[in-house]
């Protein structure tokens, strides 16, 4: 089932497929390949057939279909399906089943998506490579020894490996585009404010988004139009109308001016972010030169307090985490203890027993953050240097359509590389932490492939509430270009 | 040597009269059946958001008017981040640094006049749950009862310028009438739509004219009005005692050189004998014992880590906002009282009775007078008799059987006719049944008499019925003459009119 | 170091975390070098900076103070750990 969500749309409004055909297809992939990637925590089999066999009723007595009817998607396990558990990757959670649908969920559902199964995640969403998963590790499909990045690594490397078409992922510091380079696909994250937060289990509130992946900027841009708009039960979700991103992203950007950091090269005298690969480097120009092709102007930009982005986001999300995380303790829901000596006790050994080793990093980091004496130095600092961070795109985006640069410094690494230094991993997102900070939107889209078959992935970067405009530029590029129909060969 | 002196701040909590919770559309009603009024929001399920209940922030901004703080034009919300059963997020969305109302004022009624009790800030939070402690077969556990968890609360925090116990019960007292008149809160402390905490500290004069400050105890489980001021009272006491043994036995060190400025006076902080400030405790009043028991004294304060509550948007006050709240709460208490005074020119004492009866009942008042012309009799008759009744029956001034014109023409009709406050009063009970003025007096068969003919002729056989009385009057001995009075009112059963005797008794008395 | 080990204990008793000896010390290693390599902000002068806490610049955003629909006792504690009749259940609070 190579097909993308737009052909699969188009072959059963001609009669060829059928929603129950298609989905019995990507079962059957799932079910071939999940041995080897592990890319879901959860499939819904029966489930999915039958809201699948209720599509095509519905086709059969004519009645309106929704945008993405009969189109499988795979949920990343941080957001809610009513009746399902939502384990966002972690033991905590284990057996919770929250009794409501996310809004993404219900958008998803009005438009006649199939729900095929909750994916992988590291836990609570805090990771760079899926490692973190109390449950399972998944695979890179383009190499199983490597990881499918993270935290939405189970997403991704299910579109990668065409066990659905669509996934929903979330990104707080780079969790979707991140998977989306490494695996080879197209991943966007929407300006914060763009998608509903409601029913997405929260990491890094001020940083939280959740967004499509797809095999290609098309598919994205429906996954994208479903899921955006306003929702009256997040008060953070902007109320601004949602463009038919669908039926505008063929359509070039003229006299488009791209900028480029020059932080984000490894160029004398510039601030170094460490470890930039030269073959993603390359590819990364390569894609400018294209892009110079159809006309557009390349710029030199600077933004100058983004070597300063992982050091804040580090202590801005741990900060949020570690408050957001403190309702799990084994009183109301999740995991409790089984032998404990008091109230005060239990809660210690619940979440001590429930969560694993990274998010009580981030909790402990966060806490201290937070705590009495160093609040200042850290976390109001860290809130300051935000502003710094996000008036560098202001004044970036004043004189350029969008940032263009690498998605991650390197392709894929391997299983266990980097789990033994937290900070390594932390690094790895340098490119995409700061458009979170900033609440900007941001795509990742492939651009080539490493001497040894890795995908890498071109990060375009757009104003708030430009996805419009980030969309067709991406497109722009897609249109030139043929790796976004590269497969593995899993 | 001046006895010590007391310093009292008040943090009250009180439950806005919304319908539903200050995030989530659950009731808020009282009494409900255990966690039959929770939703994945307030039981902060993974994934739930808040979002800001409109009434609650309007309502918050009558009273923080009403109370005239200053409104802020930004506000924002904080977490307030501690572990406990009661509070599922284990993190309460408050008001830190910038809370939507502060630098306001209460006036209350003390018996040498009234005061002006300043309040540092109102703010807006979310309340706690419930949670009751259950004993079965030797084992114990807690139960947690989350109905009451994200209702919202207006926290009021006076400053520490209450002087005594009775003010601070006075001070409460204002303040409910105050918050039932505009529609805020219930404030029934039995209900717990009204919580107070009490923090106390007393001051203790000292030989060199410095004076010596105790601690500040915080009391916690204070049930009612009452209960706050007894607590007080047996808390002021025991920190004496307690500085004095203390003293006594030379168990506290206190340095002169760190005398602080307080008002009119240099406060010496209580010290250990290491040197360092004693922290403020925490007390629970203990009702059944008449006590407070303080609990252990916590090394460092709890640290709250609190910071801007990113799930929610700040909110923006401008005048035109600040105008529609002061119109919708039309006349407060001062300015009332400070009207009735100039406009009726009745004693300050009297407008602040009224005044403190509500709205309702100062319109009653101002019917009478409407009616009747005469403010001071009106005044009288509102806040004496009609109160009475009122208070007797346990009825509410919209409830009363006597219009405000009824009254009005009551007055009117002793004035036309002189009839005496206590066949008045005869009357006034008749008419409570229903009837005017007129009707009652005709059912009574009161008849006052005014025929100066017949009144003169009894004038002076009381004349001839008390010689001693009349050489007293004649003496200089002015009240002599009710003797008179009360022997014509006697043989008229009262009906006498009043005005009419005392002239005819003082030209006859004049004249012979 | 940045962090001691009896700091790492203080913050997990704030964040209500159960650590063992080895897990502290871990702790102070790998939290160390992360605030150590956070410690590189001191070198921005931010004085004349105001905090960022929301990417967003909205205010005002409330809803209408009408009923919607609890959930039912049995709904509400279908996840709690333990129950008591319609209540959850935990241990005593000890001393507080």
């Amino acid at each position: 089932m190579n097909l993308t969500a737009a052909e699969l749309l188009e072959r059963q409004s001609t009669g060829d497929l059928s929603a129950e055909a298609i989905t019995q297809s990507f079962l059957a992939r799932i079910q071939q390949v999940e041995p080897k990637l592990r890319s879901f925590l959860a499939v819904d089999e029966a489930g999915a057939l039958e809201q699948a066999r209720a599509i095509d009723a519905k086709r059969r007595r004519g009645d309106a279909m929704g945008i993405l009817a009969g189109v499988p998607i795979a949920i990343k396990d941080v957001i809610c399906v009513q009746g399902q558990r939502a384990t966002a990757g972690s033991k905590m959670l284990e057996a919770f089943v929250p009794p409501y649908d996310a809004h993404v969920i219900t958008r998803l559902k009005e438009a006649d998506a199939i729900l095929i199964g909750k994916s992988n995640c590291d836990e609570f969403a805090m990771g760079s490579s899926t490692e973190n998963s109390a449950y399972q590790t998944t695979r890179n499909p383009w190499d199983l020894e490597r990881t499918p990045g993270g935290s939405s690594g189970g997403s991704a490397a299910a579109v990668a490996a065409s066990e659905a078409p669509l996934a929903l992922g979330t990104d707080t510091g780079g969790s979707i585009r991140q998977p989306a380079g490494l695996c080879g696909i197209v991943g966007l994250k929407p300006s914060y404010g763009r998608v509903s937060r409601f029913g997405l289990i929260a990491y890094g509130s001020s940083l939280d988004q959740c967004g499509p992946f797809a095999h290609d900027v098309r598919d994205s841009a429906l996954l994208l139009e479903v899921i955006a708009g306003h929702d009256s039960r997040d008060s953070t979700s902007v109320d601004r109308p949602v463009p038919q991103y669908a039926k505008v992203v063929e359509s070039p950007v003229q006299a488009l001016v791209i900028g480029v950091p020059r932080e984000f090269f490894n160029q004398p005298g510039a601030q170094a972010t460490g470890g930039l690969d030269a073959e993603v480097e390359r590819s990364v120009r390569d894609a400018l030169k294209v892009y110079e092709s159809l006309g557009a102007t390349i710029k030199e930009i600077s933004l100058p307090h983004s070597p300063y982005s992982v050091a804040v986001y580090y202590l801005v999300a741990t900060a949020e985490a570690s408050s957001n995380l403190a309702r799990y303790d084994g009183v109301h829901f999740g995991h409790r203890a089984k032998e404990f000596a008091g109230l005060i006790d239990m809660m210690k050994k619940s979440r001590g027993e429930g969560f694993g080793a990274e998010v009580k990093r981030r909790i402990m980091l966060g806490t201290y953050a937070l705590s009495s004496g160093y609040i200042d130095a850290y976390y109001l600092k860290a809130l300051k240097v935000r502003r710094l961070i996000r008036q560098d795109f202001d004044r970036a985006f004043a004189e350029c359509d969008v940032i263009v640069g690498p998605t991650s410094p390197t392709a894929a690494f391997k299983i266990g590389e980097k789990t033994g230094d937290p900070l390594a991993m932390y690094l790895s997102d340098i490119y995409t932490i700061s458009a979170n900070l900033a609440g900007i939107c941001g795509i990742s889209i492939p651009c080539g492939l490493t001497k040894t078959g890795l995908p890498i992935g071109l990060q375009i970067l757009g104003a708030p509430f430009t996805e419009e405009k980030l969309l067709r530029i991406a497109r722009m590029y897609e249109r030139e270009t043929d790796w976004h129909k590269r497969r593995p060969a899993v | 040597m001046t006895t010590h002196r007391i310093i009292i701040g008040l943090e009250v909590h009180v439950q806005l009269l919304t319908k539903t919770k200050l995030f989530c559309g659950c009731s808020t009603q009282f009494g409900l059946p255990p966690n039959s009024a929770t939703c994945p929001i307030c039981c902060g399920l993974p994934g739930t958001l808040p979002v800001m209940n409109r009434e609650a922030f309007h309502l918050a901004l009558k009273a923080a008017t009403a109370l005239n703080c200053k409104i802020a034009s930004f506000t924002k919300w904080d977490r307030k981040n501690y572990y406990y059963p009661d509070l599922p997020k284990n993190y309460q969305i408050s008001q830190y640094d910038l809370p939507f109302s502060s630098e306001g004022w209460l006036e209350i009624e003390l018996p040498s006049g009234p005061k002006k009790v300043g309040i540092i800030r109102a703010h807006l939070e979310e309340d706690a749950g419930k949670m009751l402690h259950d004993e079965h077969a030797g084992k114990s556990d807690s139960l947690v009862d989350l109905n009451r968890t994200g209702t919202p609360l207006l926290e009021i925090v006076s400053k520490p310028a209450i002087d005594t116990p009775e003010e601070a019960k006075a001070y409460l007292e204002e303040l409910r009438l105050l918050l039932r008149e505009i529609g805020v809160s219930d404030c029934e402390m039995q209900e717990g739509s009204l919580r107070c905490d009490a923090n106390i500290n007393i001051h203790v004069p000292q030989a060199d004219g410095t004076f010596i400050a105790t601690p500040i105890i915080e009391i916690k489980n204070l049930n009612s009005f009452r209960g706050v001021e007894r607590a007080l009272k047996y808390e002021a006491e025991r920190q004496a005692n307690e500085l004095r043994r203390s003293l006594d036995a030379g168990a506290w060190v206190v340095d002169s050189s760190r005398a602080k400025a307080f008002r009119d006076y240099a406060v010496i902080q209580v010290l250990t004998q290491r040197g360092s400030e004693v922290a403020k405790a925490t007390a629970g009043w203990d009702e059944r014992t008449g006590r407070t028991e303080i609990q252990r004294r916590k090394e460092e304060a709890s640290d709250y880590r609190y910071f801007p509550e990113p799930d929610l948007v700040p909110v923006t006050v401008d005048a035109a906002i600040l105008d529609k709240v002061r119109t919708e709460l039309g006349e407060l208490p001062a300015a009332q009282k400070a009207r009735l005074q100039s406009q009726y020119g009745i004693p300050a004492y009297d407008a602040g009775v009224l005044s403190r009866q509500g709205r309702a009942f100062v319109a009653y008042f101002e019917g009478v007078v409407k009616t009747c012309g005469d403010a001071k009799e009106a005044c009288n008759w509102t806040i004496n008799d009609l109160l009475s009744t009122l208070n007797g029956r346990q009825l509410d001034i919209n409830a009363c059987p006597l219009s405000p014109q009824g009254l009005g023409e009551l007055i009117v009709e002793i004035k036309a006719t002189g009839l005496n406050k206590q066949r008045a009063r005869e009357v006034y009970a008749v008419m409570l049944d229903g009837l005017t003025a007129k009707q009652a007096i005709d059912k009574l068969g009161f008849k006052v008499v005014a025929d100066e003919t017949h009144l003169l002729e009894l004038v002076r056989r009381a004349i001839a019925a008390n010689p001693k009385a009349v050489a007293d009057f004649k003496k200089g001995k002015v009240k002599a003459a009710d003797a008179i009075k009360g022997f014509v009112m006697r043989e008229t059963k009262g009906m006498a009119n009043t005005e009419v005797v005392q002239r005819l008794v003082m030209e006859e008395l004049n004249r012979g | 170091m940045s962090l001691s080990a009896d700091e790492v204990r203080r913050v997990a008793d704030l964040a209500r975390l159960e650590l063992s000896d080895a897990d502290v010390d871990a702790m102070v290693r790998q939290l160390g070098a992360i605030v150590d390599y956070i410690n590189q902000l001191q070198q921005l002068n931010t004085d004349a900076v105001e905090p960022l806490a929301h990417a967003l610049d909205v205010h005002d955003v409330f809803r209408d103070d009408v009923p919607g629909t609890s959930l039912s006792p049995d709904e509400a504690l279908a996840n709690a750990p333990a129950r008591k009749d319609d209540f959850y259940r935990v241990p005593p609070v000890f001393g507080d």
